[in-house]
């Protein structure tokens, strides 16, 4: 099957500052793709590129196999939304609807049918006659999801659309993005920083750094198997912790941590074989306590250095030869600075990345 | 008494919080209301006497006192200053100048407001390649002199055959309004959110239709700026009306220096404060009725460069 969305070689500079290099990517038919990335990374770049409101220094963009590099934004088959909504102010919800079926010189009848399907979909009949000053956060972006909604686009651009809404509202609208996706079964591209709503919403995630698609995709693989040490560091809150160490493989693969060789037998390796200088990484919520703890293969002894309660659980602040160390207890457990604690953790689930390139062993 | 007693057993939260209310006759305030009240007299003061002159006989005066209100109030001055004053051969008073300055002002006003925003609105929203290049020209524009460029101006009118009418008058006011109205509209369009247009651009809405459909409807206040800042500024010109147009077509503030200015006869300065006031009634009425607005958009253009 043809890709909905494909993006083959695309560079974008603005003046000598070059904002995505030699960047692909294809977005299957139906496929939820996230773009994540932190701020400057080039992700709504990317976006505003696939939407047509930024030309490409070079390279190609197809959209179910049209070359559309250099079509307007209304002929490539895309409706977009936006952080700030940009409702059109002086229009009520019903011309923010129809104004681009308008522009399209779509039959009135025709207009009227859509605007209707899409306030039906969307639940926001009640609000057609009222301006977007008289809406809340959350119904206005409703609203632009409308206006992407009645035009009957292939693809959905959205550019951090729940990026301005108080934390509830968010989740819920992420659920209903996500039940809207289910519904319609079109392509969505979606970008945001915040890998909740990544985690969440994707079929993949593209991970950007600097222009360049650091690792794509699915979620579970991007966060059991991050590529490179970049993507271990990003995703996941707190992020991961990493021990500087050398791989040896005289012995069968291990790590030495704190004195203690690790044995990786279990782990899944990458690239076997490769030995010397590394990072050893295991996240947080992969640490063991108390008799879990007991039962892993490796095991430790920590002090707490700071306590952070979050109500369900309690997040530790501790260290190990010389090594930050953050990990996760259940809440009901009283952590008091200086507590001496046992931790564990099973090597088959760390990531290790050599120094050189920083990539997955 | 009671009241105080009924303060202290339960003090409201109003009178907890808040800073301490300030007395109107404070010192401070009373310097201050003193020293404003002097400088509004003293520039009240001419207006006072040219109306209360213009209300008096010529006899009274020669003999009278200027500040001294008219004993005999007359509006002969005004009747004459509107109707019958003569310049050079014309005796139909003011009232030629003034629609000779509504037929300059008005399409002046409204050509060079239509073409600025549409310059701001290309400036500020579709960046075009050399758009900071031709906007750089444009303010620079607005530091030249005008009077380095009456003659060219001049030749040119003449080789386009406008010279002397008041269209090629009209075209002048709307190319020198050019500047200041398009740094105004950039300005404010600039403030507009970048999302509204690239969202109207992806409902299929081109150049003139986002102009129409979404930044004219918003862009309401600083229209009504642009009309104040025109109508007072080419209403209230006198250089090029002086130069571009022929004694028949001059402007109210030509025809009033003319009045003003003639040596032939007794100097009758009733009718002279009549027609100074008759001039001055438009751009007064304007500062008056949208005073505010006036200010908030100056204010409104001036934060964003």
């Amino acid at each position: 099957m043809q890709p909905s969305v494909s993006i083959q070689n695309l560079k974008l500079d603005f003046g000598s500052v070059s904002v995505l290099r030699d960047l692909n990517l294809d977005i299957g038919q139906g496929e939820f793709l996230v773009l994540l990335g932190s701020s400057g990374c080039g992700k709504s770049t990317l976006l505003n590129c696939i939407a047509g409101l930024l030309e490409p220094t070079e390279g190609s963009i197809h959209i179910n196999g049209n070359n559309v590099t250099w079509s307007e934004p209304s002929d490539r088959g895309i409706g977009m939304v936006f952080q700030s909504y940009a409702l059109y102010p002086q229009m009520t919800v019903e011309g923010n609807l129809s104004f681009g079926l308008k522009n399209a010189r779509m039959p009135k009848d025709e207009i009227k049918t859509r605007v209707a399907r899409a306030a039906e979909v969307l639940q926001i009949e009640p609000l057609l006659k009222r301006k977007p000053a008289a809406l809340s956060g959350g119904q206005r972006q409703r609203v632009a999801i409308g206006r992407a909604l009645v035009r009957d686009v292939d693809v959905f651009l959205f550019d951090e659309p729940l990026s301005n809404l108080d934390a509830k509202l968010r989740a819920d609208l992420r659920v209903e993005i996500k039940r809207l996706h289910q519904t319609l079964e079109n392509t969505m591209i979606y970008v945001t920083h915040d890998q909740v709503e990544a985690m969440t919403l994707a079929d993949r995630i593209a991970i950007m750094k600097g222009g360049v698609v650091m690792q794509l995709d699915t979620p579970d693989v991007i966060y059991n198997k991050p590529a490179n040490k970049y993507v271990a560091d990003f995703i996941g809150s707190p992020s991961m912790n990493f021990f500087d160490t050398v791989l040896t493989t005289a012995d069968g693969p291990q790590v030495s941590i704190a004195g203690k060789d690790v044995s990786l037998a279990g782990y899944d390796f990458t690239r076997p074989g490769v030995s010397g200088d590394v990072w050893f990484g295991i996240r947080p919520e992969h640490i063991l306590t108390g008799e879990m703890a007991g039962a892993a293969p490796t095991q430790f002894e920590v002090r707490a250095e700071l306590a952070e309660p979050m109500g369900a659980e309690t997040l530790v602040w501790s260290s190990l030869d010389g090594t930050a160390l953050r990990f996760r207890v259940d809440g009901q457990m009283k952590i008091t600075p200086g507590d001496a604690l046992l931790i564990g953790f099973d090597p088959a689930r760390a990531s290790i990345f050599d120094k050189v390139e920083e990539l997955r062993i | 008494m009671a009241d105080v007693t009924t303060n202290m057993r339960r003090p409201s939260p109003a009178h907890a919080s808040g800073p301490k209310p300030r007395r109107a006759f404070s010192r401070k305030n009373i310097m201050i209301y003193s020293i404003l009240f002097v400088l509004a007299v003293y520039y009240l003061l001419p207006f006072y006497v040219m109306l209360m002159t213009s209300l008096k006989g010529l006899a009274e005066i020669r003999t009278g006192n200027i500040f001294a209100p008219p004993m005999e109030i007359t509006f002969e001055p005004w009747a004459k200053a509107w109707a019958t004053v003569c310049t050079g051969l014309n005796c139909d008073g003011l009232s030629r100048g003034f629609w000779n300055s509504v037929k300059i002002t008005v399409p002046s006003v409204f050509f060079s407001i239509a073409v600025a925003s549409v310059n701001g609105y290309a400036l500020s929203m579709w960046r075009f390649k050399g758009a900071n290049v031709f906007f750089t020209i444009l303010i620079i524009g607005a530091f030249i002199p005008y009077q380095v460029m009456i003659y060219p101006i001049v030749v040119l009118l003449r080789e386009i055959g406008l010279y002397g009418n008041l269209g090629g008058l009209v075209l002048v006011h709307t190319v020198f309004g050019m500047p200041i109205l398009t740094l105004l509209f950039r300005n404010y369009f600039s403030s507009v959110p970048e999302e509204l247009f690239k969202a109207a651009r992806v409902d299929g809405a081109r150049f003139w239709t986002i102009y129409f459909k979404i930044m004219l409807p918003m862009a309401v206040p600083i229209f009504v700026v642009a009309v104040i800042l025109q109508t007072t500024a080419i209403w209230n010109d006198f250089l090029f009306g002086v130069i571009y147009t022929r004694p028949e077509n001059y402007p109210m503030t030509v025809q009033l220096n003319n009045i003003v200015n003639s040596v032939t006869g007794v100097k009758e300065y009733n009718v002279n404060m009549a027609a100074t006031l008759l001039s001055g009634v438009v751009p007064l009425t304007i500062y008056f009725l949208s005073g505010k607005l006036f200010v908030r958009g100056i204010a409104a253009g001036a934060v964003k460069g």
